[in-house]
């Protein structure tokens, strides 16, 4: 299995991007190289611009130039562009739909050694409560690469998240759709709705569970906002029980999302799996999954205790 | 010696208009509104902006940013008067369903360049909208007016070093200084001077002028107009609530619109030239 990170297929894309469209603009807040929109600087320096440690700005300025016609992309760790910019996301991006493109990357706690001030937990919430705002959290980075390069198709601005950490490439398909939940494994028993990092990871449980005889049927749902309503409703109605995992908050994130549409459509009892409501810590990527209980066979058993509770 | 008398007269008619809206709406904001008057009518009527009103989206039109949003009462008066709109549509003003939202929003109002209010956001615009001339080869010009209240926002300082850092000579910032904001005075409120020598070290080529007076107004803007080489600020020093002896310099006309006896009064001031 190949292990590549999320944030790699952003810079590659952005460089595909760039070549297609000369309206594309990339902008960074002195984190390029770790975001991966350097790849894009090198390529078209006279389009790349660095703002500074400067998030705010960075944002409102991507605003201002979405204005005119361009076309940008403005990176930062998802914990800075969330957070300390958020007012004016809201504002001067989605207040007025205005097509920009945000990416964050180093989210969630796979972060590792730079501990919980730089691990972004709350992300997904704060971007999915905002009007307009769409949020896409990649499973891989195959999916990462054609979110991105479908993020130019997408009307008003757009939340990409992606991570630092290596994780496997499993994703096969030639399209990412905004809004489309993919079923990667069919089952009876349960359904679990995962995004990110954790999609591989609840593959590797059901896997196990097989062995035990329970058939688990595995949702990624990369669109979280807009969700596929259909999809999720669909499989709740065939497995009676639903389960969601996220590298984040299990409050206002992927969880709360699946539990909004099934509470309207389909009401079915639903456990969130996530991070509760604490915030991560230093250690490695590995140290701090065993301790957050993301691991194949941590996730393995919260899905059986779930069944027969 | 230059004849102004045209302008002020535009000025005179701009400021009754938008004390008749404010107190149709019964809210809003009278003295910021009042003080960036004059500010608005040279760029407009002076001969400094190139727009058209039968094409706003025109591309290479110059860009005004009104970054004190609650100002915005005297921009759609403006507007109307430039004729990107029928000057009727005033009196709906922050009634439910008018494109003249409490603050400016580009997507509803024809002529809005940018949605403003929330303080700090529309000099991070401009700043953008700057920059993309660079990358699109045009050459238009942003004019960005600030409050000096707003200047309190620690993300106008960001915006201000990027403007300096990418050299945007076609970013010209214009502080109405008025001296007031809600709660008080902004010396007794979060001092923000010595304001001349901050916009300097941060790379603005910076003119201190009566925001009042035409000939300032406009000789200024020209010269910053001809600025190749960085930003220009320009801080108008401006009265609250000008041009309404019971509104001059009171701070408790921020937020307040003019009564029905107010307005009367305000009308006749102005039309008297009190």
């Amino acid at each position: 299995m190949e292990f590549r990170a999320t944030r790699e297929a952003y810079g590659m894309a952005l460089v595909d991007l760039g070549k297609k469209d000369d309206r594309v603009v990339v902008l960074d807040a002195d984190l390029s190289g770790s975001t991966k929109s350097k790849e894009f600087q090198k390529q078209f320096p006279n389009r790349f611009f660095n703002m500074g440690i400067a998030e705010a700005n960075m944002t409102g300025v991507a605003a201002g130039m979405a204005l005119t016609g361009l076309k940008p992309y403005a990176s930062s760790f998802a914990v800075f562009i969330t957070g300390r910019a958020f007012e004016i996301i809201r504002q001067s991006i989605c207040y007025q739909n205005l097509h920009v493109v945000l990416c964050g990357s180093h989210s969630g706690i796979s972060v590792g050694e730079d501990g919980g001030s730089h691990q972004a937990i709350a992300d997904i919430s704060l971007m999915r409560s905002l009007p307009n705002m769409k949020v896409i959290v990649p499973a891989d980075y195959n999916e990462t690469y054609l979110a991105v390069l479908e993020s130019a198709n997408i009307e008003g601005p757009v939340y990409i998240r992606t991570s630092r950490a290596k994780s496997p490439v499993f994703i096969e398909k030639n399209k990412f759709e905004l809004g489309k939940a993919d079923v990667l494994r069919h089952g009876n028993n349960v359904t679990v709705v995962a995004c990110g990092m954790m999609v591989s990871l609840v593959l590797d449980a059901a896997k196990l569970l097989e062995k035990e005889g329970i058939s688990v049927e595995v949702v990624n749902a990369s669109s979280v906002k807009p969700i596929d309503r259909g999809t999720i409703v669909e499989s709740a109605k065939k497995t009676g029980r639903v389960i969601t995992i996220e590298e984040h908050t299990i409050i206002g994130g992927l969880g709360s999302a699946v539990s909004e549409v099934l509470m309207k459509e389909y009401p079915t009892r639903v456990l969130r799996i996530g991070i509760e409501d604490v915030f991560g810590e230093s250690g490695t990527k590995e140290d701090l999954f065993c301790k957050f209980g993301f691991t194949k066979e941590v996730i393995a058993k919260k899905i059986e205790e779930f069944l027969n509770g | 010696m230059e004849d102004f008398g045209g302008l002020e007269h535009i000025a005179k008619e701009i400021r009754k208009d938008v004390l008749v809206m404010l107190n149709k709406a019964k809210s809003g904001h009278s003295g910021g509104s009042l003080s960036v008057v004059d500010i608005l009518v040279a760029l407009y009527f002076g001969g400094i902006m190139s727009y058209n009103p039968k094409s706003p989206s025109w591309e290479d039109r110059d860009r005004v940013v009104l970054s004190k949003g609650h100002a915005c009462p005297a921009l759609y008066a403006i507007l109307a008067k430039a004729g990107f709109y029928e000057k009727d549509l005033l009196w709906t003003l922050r009634k439910l369903g008018s494109p003249l939202q409490g603050h400016p929003d580009a997507r509803k109002l024809p002529g809005v360049d940018a949605s403003t209010g929330s303080l700090g956001n529309g000099i991070t615009q401009a700043v953008g909208m700057a920059l993309a001339a660079r990358v699109l080869k045009k050459k238009y010009k942003v004019f960005c007016i600030m409050g000096d209240g707003e200047l309190q926002e620690g993300i106008t300082w960001e915006a201000f070093m990027a403007a300096s850092h990418y050299k945007l000579s076609n970013l010209i910032v214009i502080v109405d200084f008025n001296g007031l904001q809600i709660d008080g005075k902004v010396m007794d409120i979060m001092n923000i001077s010595p304001l001349k020598e901050k916009f300097e070290a941060f790379g603005f080529r910076t003119y201190e002028i009566g925001g009042h007076v035409y000939k300032n107004l406009i000789d200024t803007l020209i010269t910053a107009k001809r600025n190749v080489v960085s930003p220009t600020a320009i801080i108008a020093r401006t009265v609250k609530g000008y041009g309404v002896s019971f509104m001059a310099n009171r701070v408790e006309y921020h937020g307040v619109p003019p009564s029905n006896q107010e307005l009367e009064k305000a009308l006749k001031e102005l039309d008297n030239g009190v």
